[in-house]
């Protein structure tokens, strides 16, 4: 009897083609194990039957050798990618009863290879949140404790916490997450797996709620950097649904495994040494480079003299991208509806009820950077910054090959703090940012732990288009790190 | 304080949301803390540097303009909070 618990996506692939067990039974143990974890709040709506009945396809296709790259392979679907014929809510209120009647080109790609869909994962509230403490759909758990606070409950991390903690607390083999300025490589930090942001335009957006389109892009969350490559291999297309879907070459991203460290450049830069950065972490950040070093990669130290910009840019081009991609919600065509006598009523209550407070939030200050006689002290300056943030990176990629950084300036915080002060809580993302206004991919993989034994994740930043060199220093990482 | 109490309802109305008179006073604190705090963004010297709207540098090629998609009016209102004979429907809006 295979012990499930303990399988990879990869590891699975092969347990399947073997016969030593099915996809019937893979997908039953998860929808155990789900439902005996509701109270992590992991997942907005389950789909089981329709998860038993793909598993019973894929099982079909495997004992008549038709399978494909993921076939009969249980995920969690964020609950961002529109889901043909399931409920999908973007953890609002204001979507809280909206089925597509269309699916997202990520999800197609993935129900293409076979892949089998546990779920819509929960997750903040329009993915605007570093913590899923914003969904309508309640909080999400991380299933990990400090080793001396047993039941101190934890955050853990947003916005794609849900599929974060499921995937950390064993209740799919990977899921779907997005990442808009760190969505992805946060949580996945938080809860010590592994979470890829691709280049934008890797993945279509077609299907994908948006929430700041400069910005968007789906990656996968999984237990290895191994299932990281494979997952993103179904992800990956070039849609014509989508127009900044690129045209680029999709390689074999497993072939990171033939990419050598030895000889590869590593930069390490100055300015994420911030204030404010926990020791701990950067204990795991000298560990990183020496592991680099032992590979046979050289270190060079570089300068993004902008970083300190990257957030306020972040938070002034996010929200106002946002402003005009959620007008959509009015109450009109679909979603939840205020009903009043006067039009411009209608759409007030309805998005004032609607939105939860970080949406209302950043909705009004997208709205207020966007407004006459705004507009070029904020928008447009915050436009001229982010081409100086992406100037760093293509200068310093002249001289290295990867940069080596923290995920976050902190671990996993308890579920109840930094909800008093908007900015501290968007500071979580502060490492992430850069690469995300920059369109770079980018890996978090669990590199170590602090001394409650919280797991502490490494960033990988690459040159855009190069994540088979992301996904190479990220299997380095894994193999060197004794754990 | 650049954000008083008649920008956030001018802005408020601009976003098209309600906000209701006790959470306007956290609002407004909050709001001015964030603009406090991306103004830092003043201090970059941008003289000469174009705007970056987005990363996406490959070409847009130009395609047929055909229409792909055949989902049904029924499909389309089937989420629609309010509708009537395949029409959504909304608050009188002429006099």
């Amino acid at each position: 009897m295979t012990e499930f618990s303990k399988l990879s996506i990869s590891s699975a692939i092969k347990g399947l083609n073997n016969k030593d067990f099915t996809s019937v039974e893979l997908t039953q143990y998860y929808i155990e194990k789900i439902q005996e974890n509701s109270n992590l709040n992991c997942f907005i709506t389950p789909t089981f039957e329709t998860a038993l009945e793909m598993a019973k396809k894929s099982d079909e296709n495997i004992t008549k050798k038709k399978q494909r790259s993921l076939e009969g392979i249980p995920i969690g679907m964020k609950d961002l990618f529109c889901t043909n014929g399931t409920r999908t809510t973007a953890g609002s209120k204001i979507l809280e009863n909206f089925i597509p009647f269309y699916e997202s080109t990520v999800s197609e790609n993935l129900w293409n290879s076979g892949a089998i869909m546990l779920g819509k994962t929960n997750m903040d509230e329009f993915a605007m949140g570093s913590a899923n403490t914003t969904s309508f759909f309640g909080n999400v758990i991380n299933p990990l404790n400090p080793k001396s606070s047993k039941n101190s409950e934890l955050v853990p991390g947003g916005s794609s916490g849900g599929s974060a903690s499921a995937v950390c607390s064993g209740l799919c083999m990977g899921a779907t997450g997005s990442d808009t300025g760190g969505s992805i490589r946060q949580p996945a930090s938080f809860c010590g797996i592994v979470g890829l942001k691709p280049t934008y335009g890797r993945c279509s957006r077609f299907g994908m709620i948006a929430f700041a389109s400069s910005l968007d892009q789906a990656g996968p969350i999984t237990k290895t950097v191994e299932d990281s490559a494979l997952m993103l291999q179904s992800m990956a297309s070039f849609d014509q649904k989508d127009s900044t879907s690129s045209r680029k070459k999709i390689p074999n991203f497993l072939d990171f495994k033939n990419i050598e460290i030895k000889g590869k450049k590593i930069g390490i830069p100055k300015e994420y040494l911030i204030d404010g950065l926990n020791s701990e972490i950067r204990r795991v950040w000298d560990q990183g480079v020496n592991w680099f070093k032992s590979e046979g990669a050289e270190i060079v130290d570089i300068s993004l003299p902008h970083t300190n910009s990257a957030l306020p840019a972040y938070y002034i081009i996010a929200p106002a991208e946002a402003s005009a991609n959620l007008a959509r919600y009015d109450g009109i065509r679909y979603g939840f509806r205020e009903n009043e006598k006067d039009i411009k009523e209608l759409y007030e209550k309805t998005r004032g009820k609607g939105f939860g407070k970080e949406v209302k939030r950043r909705l009004m200050i997208g709205t207020y950077v966007l407004s006459a006689g705004y507009y070029d002290a904020y928008y447009l300056k915050a436009l001229k910054v982010r081409k100086l943030i992406s100037n760093d990176f293509e200068e310093v990629f002249k001289s290295c090959d990867l940069i080596l950084t923290p995920t976050t300036p902190n671990v996993a915080f308890p579920i109840g703090e930094k909800q008093t002060d908007p900015i501290e809580m968007y500071l979580n993302d502060v490492l992430t940012v850069p690469a995300s206004l920059a369109g770079l991919p980018a890996i978090s993989v669990p590199s170590g732990f602090n001394d409650e034994m919280l797991p502490i994740g490494l960033q990988i930043i690459g040159r855009p288009f190069d994540e088979i060199s992301v996904l190479s220093a990220g299997s380095m990482i894994e193999r060197l790190r004794g754990f | 304080m650049s954000i008083d109490n008649s920008t956030v309802k001018k802005v408020a109305s601009l976003a098209r949301i309600e906000i209701k008179s006790d959470e306007e006073d956290t609002l407004i604190k909050e709001l001015n803390n964030i603009i406090l705090w991306v103004d830092e963004l003043q201090k970059v010297n941008t003289d000469k540097v174009d705007p970056m709207l987005s990363v996406f540098n490959e070409s847009m090629p130009m395609r047929q303009d055909i229409a792909k998609s055949n989902y049904s009016n029924k499909l389309i209102m089937k989420n629609s909070p309010k509708s009537n004979s395949g029409f959504f429907v909304v608050p009188k809006v002429v006099e």
